[in-house]
């Protein structure tokens, strides 16, 4: 019976020192995996709400078109210019040759739009029709879900 | 003799790593926090290709086609009869349920079109809503159907399907939503 008490009391204990090594594993994971910003957008989009959402799985297939008022100095905009990656294009025919390259390097390409909500139809129309142009058929409008009708 | 007996004390000193621990932890958890898995969200559309001028687009004939016209002052017109965009989603959803019993409606699913027009000047805040609601009409009759299929919404016919292009409702129902032509030199 001593005999007995005498191993319940050894104490077995988990060794932690592989513990640092399974944080910083899961510390590299966050670090490679985590985007700061991907890029400056330099136009105002305050997306649109809508119901009818599609979310885009494949994020590799998308490339973004901003258009908005152009940030200013301040809170201050200026006119709608439209953005691709990091560069306003002044010039919207630029848009035919731009998105053509970006088709041939992705077949499956998805051109995501993310227009201010403020903006006319006129600049948007413009660049439907670069679009179809380059043959970048497929859209999607970028738009925030409705939290009102929820 | 002294300098020695100090360099024998410190060979046994030992960085304490019982807080590498914490220090990691505080980081992971400051990348964890920052980290956004954002799902980028929108409406889905297909452009038409580029007009090619020798092969005109297919005729559609005009009961098939419900056309939705929004001016600069944000004024719908649907039918060529004034109206509101609360309007649209049931008269998008007669339309393609149709089938051929009113003349003012379309023939069939297969062939009902909706087409939106825009002026240059037309808030595009108006044309998402516009867009929104006509996809909302599609989503309402396709969960119709799911529904009849014996699932609880149209989401959930599809996550069950094993191959997407396989898509029974949307064969069924096809969304034929299309932008007019912008008129030129306008």
């Amino acid at each position: 019976m001593a005999h007995f008490t005498k191993k319940s009391k050894a104490k077995p204990e988990i060794s932690t020192a592989s513990l640092p090594d399974i944080i910083f594993m899961l510390l590299i994971f966050f670090m490679v995996t985590t985007v700061l910003r991907e890029q400056e957008v330099q136009v105002r989009t305050i997306l649109p709400q809508a119901e009818a959402l599609t979310k885009i799985e494949q994020k590799r297939y998308v490339s973004y078109i901003w258009m908005g008022p152009e940030k200013l100095r301040g809170n201050a905009v200026g006119d709608t210019k439209v953005q691709i990656d990091d560069a306003v294009i002044d010039d919207l025919t630029n848009i035919r040759s731009i998105m053509y390259r970006k088709l041939t390097e992705q077949p499956r390409l998805i051109v995501s739009l993310r227009v201010d909500e403020e903006s006319e139809m006129g600049i948007v129309t413009d660049v439907h029709g670069e679009l179809r142009k380059a043959g970048t058929l497929r859209i999607s409008y970028s738009s925030r879900r409705d939290i009102s009708n929820m | 003799m002294g300098i020695l007996a100090k360099k024998k004390k410190r060979a046994g000193a030992e960085i304490p790593t019982s807080s590498m621990a914490d220090i990691a932890f505080l980081l992971l958890i400051f990348f964890l926090v920052t980290t956004t898995i954002d799902v980028d969200t929108g409406i889905g559309m297909t452009l038409p290709p580029e007009p090619d001028e020798t092969t005109p687009p297919p005729p559609v004939a005009d009961r098939n086609m419900l056309k939705i016209l929004i001016n600069a002052q944000g004024q719908v017109l649907l039918e060529d009869l004034p109206s509101s965009v609360a309007q649209i989603r049931n008269e998008v959803m007669t339309h393609v349920q149709n089938n051929g019993a009113d003349a003012r409606y379309s023939d069939s699913p297969g062939k009902a079109v909706v087409s939106i027009k825009t002026d240059r000047l037309t808030p595009y805040n108006l044309y998402i809503q516009t867009l929104d609601e006509v996809w909302m009409a599609y989503f309402e009759i396709w969960d119709t159907e799911a529904r009849s299929m014996g699932f609880a919404s149209y989401v959930e016919y599809r996550a069950d399907l094993e191959d997407p292009s396989e898509n029974e409702i949307r064969d069924k129902w096809p969304a034929q939503v299309s932008l007019a032509e912008p008129d030129p030199g306008n």
